[in-house]
């Protein structure tokens, strides 16, 4: 820590370092901020900006920057205020770390915080026609009512952009040019999996340029947990990434726990994370199912679906519903496993590992499979770590970037199991990831198995005695879990109140959506479909 | 009056109080013959053969996929075939929040729709605005946009209350009468039936 401190202060004399929470936390001004990035990155190897975290606190606007040691796996966060709060202007960092762009994006969405040179400052989630900042603690609801009437398409964007002298102006750009053919793909659309837009610019067959349009599901969560007590605000992790409710909900209470200082029974904290498995293998299977369907597979779609009916029993017997669980709670969890749970997942594991085969012999060695995902939507391993690709997607290139490896949470590092990465970066090996993801959670889960039959008892304690009503100390909390698609982070800032002053989710697929303009360039239109099937993001998780 | 339907027996359904008055009104001015039986057939065809949107926006639709695949199974129903046109496709089962981006689009699919079309709300979200009532951009209940005809609570409802759901709407459709413009007017106005307006259409 104190030799982080040294560094820092050597790069950059007006950066305060503070090491006294969890990680250390690198106050700078706006001025410095941009050269104390580029430092950061190519001298003390920060290469990932997990996240970006808009703030207002009493007296200016400003964000958080998380950042992530690759070699290391630390992690470091920045405090960057704006220095006016009548327009508060902020400079980019998306020519160093290009995950940055939507990111920034969001942050002027809900803050209207500007980004000096940023190339593209539009709105992301909510209707371009719309009024005000919605996460600014003096927005008022009723300047937006209902609208419906269509949106205009937004073809023009702009740049804000600064002279020697540090005076800002506004530069008006095009989104496309004129003589480029756009095709409208979505919001409503089989094979966006939700609803998702994109608008592409086709030259002939041949995608030139994607323009993504997010916020057909937005529904302003992190708002919304502002006026909540921190039980309450476990139900909408679960509905953000509905495919890895269980891991959400865990990593909330992760954070929560962190910061009260509870400790969590063993039995508990072991129930937790054969769900997160399970929930890992329900999720790859869908992921399956759905890109088998949308190559034209239907019946590998119905093989997945079959399987992960077996999960679903699972959760219903234990949890009582199928979807939604509501299982983890801060301290624990709500109720000890059914009874049979274990013959349950044993019997699971068995089924799904005869099914995986079954699976390869179907699909994967197919002659159509192969020819539409080999070599088709690649991304390197530069990329992916540029714009922080993380689960899955992110390990197809390369990159290990599994949080249960880098940074152990939970009880991970009691278990047995291999962090699965490919090479190429391709269709082909994202999909083979998570079929190899698969059998390693079938791999964990019988450890787990043992481990649940030697040393619980049925019955056993399995939450400590948490009032309804829990008050987090002053300060910020930052945690981070691997969740079906890649790394989930939450971000709880509170001022020692019963409710939060500030929550940010930050999303694995909101990363995802970055990258299809890359992924998709110079390759055909029909391969869109194949791409974005084999990114597999979840479009609520995007928009939150 | 009993409405029949096959997939599912009169007295298993916990709310015949509300299809019995439904029938009662619209009979209320007696049926010609020969409209009568052309509307039993029709009746017949539609609530048999209906055609679902794929329209999912959140975790409902992967409850409605559970329902397409081989153990919940809704092709045993005539439910089967989900298409992705709006002019294909009989009834809009709206599974999932819809927020003010969306609102506009959801309201324009349905318009693409062609007669006789139905909406089944579907999911707290759909119904209420759900757990995101408090939302600075959720439509508080699709209704709010687009008639429905079914509310189907629960977040996401079970497969199995999807069917009941799907079954109400074909016991609704077996009662309609297509020829008399009846149900065209409730569509249009977003009015209950009542006595009144059937002696307005008379």
């Amino acid at each position: 820590m104190a030799e982080i401190q040294d560094k820092i202060t050597k790069l950059c004399p007006q950066a305060q370092v503070d090491t006294t929470g969890e990680f250390p936390l690198v106050t700078v001004p706006d001025a410095q901020w941009h050269d104390l990035a580029r430092a950061l990155k190519t001298q003390l190897h920060y290469d990932v900006l997990s996240a970006v975290v808009g703030m207002e606190w009493p007296d200016a606007f400003g964000c958080m920057y998380y950042l992530t040691n690759t070699s290391t796996h630390e992690l470091l966060h920045v405090k960057v205020t704006a220095p006016a709060r009548e327009n508060p202007r902020l400079h980019t960092v998306c020519d160093l770390w290009p995950v940055a762009n939507f990111q920034e994006r969001e942050v002027y969405d809900f803050y209207g915080i500007v980004f000096i040179g940023h190339p593209d400052m539009r709105r992301m989630f909510l209707r371009n026609d719309w009024v005000g900042y919605p996460l600014r603690k003096d927005y008022d609801p009723a300047s937006n009512p209902l609208r419906l009437e269509d949106e205009t398409n937004e073809d023009y964007t702009c740049r804000w952009v600064e002279d020697e002298n540090g005076n800002v102006k506004k530069v008006d750009g095009k989104v496309f040019e004129d003589d480029e053919y756009v095709v409208n793909v979505g919001p409503q659309h089989p094979s966006t999996h939700g609803v998702m837009r994109y608008r592409a610019s086709l030259d002939g067959e041949t995608v030139k340029k994607i323009d993504v349009v997010s916020g057909y599901i937005h529904r302003g969560i992190e708002k919304m947990c502002e006026s909540l007590t921190y039980p309450q605000m476990l139900l909408y992790t679960e509905r953000m990434d509905y495919m890895a409710a269980h891991i959400n909900r865990h990593c909330m209470c992760m954070c929560v726990e962190k910061a009260l200082g509870l400790e969590v029974p063993r039995r508990a904290e072991l129930i937790r994370l054969m769900m997160d498995e399970l929930m890992r293998l329900s999720s790859h299977l869908l992921s399956y199912g759905c890109l088998t369907m949308d190559q034209g597979a239907t019946t590998a779609f119905f093989y997945g679906f079959r399987e992960r009916e077996l999960i679903y029993d699972i959760f219903d017997r234990t949890c009582g519903a199928r979807m939604s669980m509501s299982y983890s709670t801060i301290g624990g969890v709500v109720a000890d496993v059914h009874e049979d749970f274990i013959k349950d997942v044993r019997n699971a594991c068995d089924v799904i590992e005869k099914a995986l085969k079954e699976y390869h012999k179907l699909f994967t060695g197919n002659v159509i499979a192969v020819n539409r995902m080999t070599g088709v939507g690649i991304l390197s391993k530069e990329d992916a770590i540029a714009y922080d690709i993380t689960g899955p997607s992110g390990r197809a290139s390369g990159w290990h970037c599994d949080v249960r490896k880098t940074n152990p949470y939970s009880l991970y590092n009691e278990f047995d199991f291999d962090e699965i990465t490919y090479e190429n970066g391709d269709s082909m090996d994202r999909y083979m990831v998570r079929m190899k993801e698969m059998e390693q959670c079938i791999k964990i889960l019988r450890q787990a198995c043992d481990k649940l039959e030697a040393e619980g008892i049925q019955g056993e304690y399995i939450a400590p005695k948490v009032p309804k009503v829990m008050k987090l100390p002053a300060g910020h909390w930052y945690q981070q879990v691997e969740a079906s698609r890649g790394a989930f982070g939450v971000y709880i800032e509170s001022d020692g109140n019963t409710k939060p002053v500030r929550v940010h989710f930050q999303s694995p697929c909101f990363n995802l959506i970055g990258v299809v303009d890359l992924t998709c360039r110079d390759n055909l239109i029909a391969d869109l479909i194949t791409i974005t099937a084999s990114l597999d993001f979840v479009i609520p998780d995007i928009d939150r | 009056m009993e409405v029949k339907i096959k997939s599912m027996k009169h007295e298993n359904f916990k709310d015949n109080e509300y299809i019995d008055n439904l029938v009662e009104q619209l009979r209320a001015g007696g049926t010609n013959i020969i409209v009568g039986k052309l509307d039993q057939l029709m009746n017949w065809g539609v609530s048999n053969s209906l055609w679902p949107l794929c329209f999912g926006t959140s975790c409902c639709a992967i409850e409605f996929m559970c329902l397409g695949a081989a153990r919940y199974d809704m092709a045993r129903y005539g439910f089967e075939v989900a298409r992705n046109s709006p002019r294909q496709a009989d009834y809009i089962m709206c599974q999932g929040t819809i927020n003010y981006r969306m609102a506009p689009a959801l309201k324009r699919l349905y318009e693409q729709m062609a007669e006789p079309k139905y909406v089944i709300a579907c999911g707290s979200c759909t119904v209420s605005g759900g757990p995101f009532k408090n939302s600075y951009c959720v439509v508080k209940g699709v209704d709010e946009i687009i008639p429905v005809d079914v509310y189907l609570p629960g977040c996401p409802p079970r497969p199995e209350a999807f069917f009941y759901a799907l079954m109400q709407l074909q016991r609704k459709i077996k009662v309609q009468k297509y020829f008399g413009g009846v149900n065209r007017k409730e569509k249009l106005e977003g009015i209950k039936y009542d006595s009144e307006a059937m002696k307005e259409t008379k």
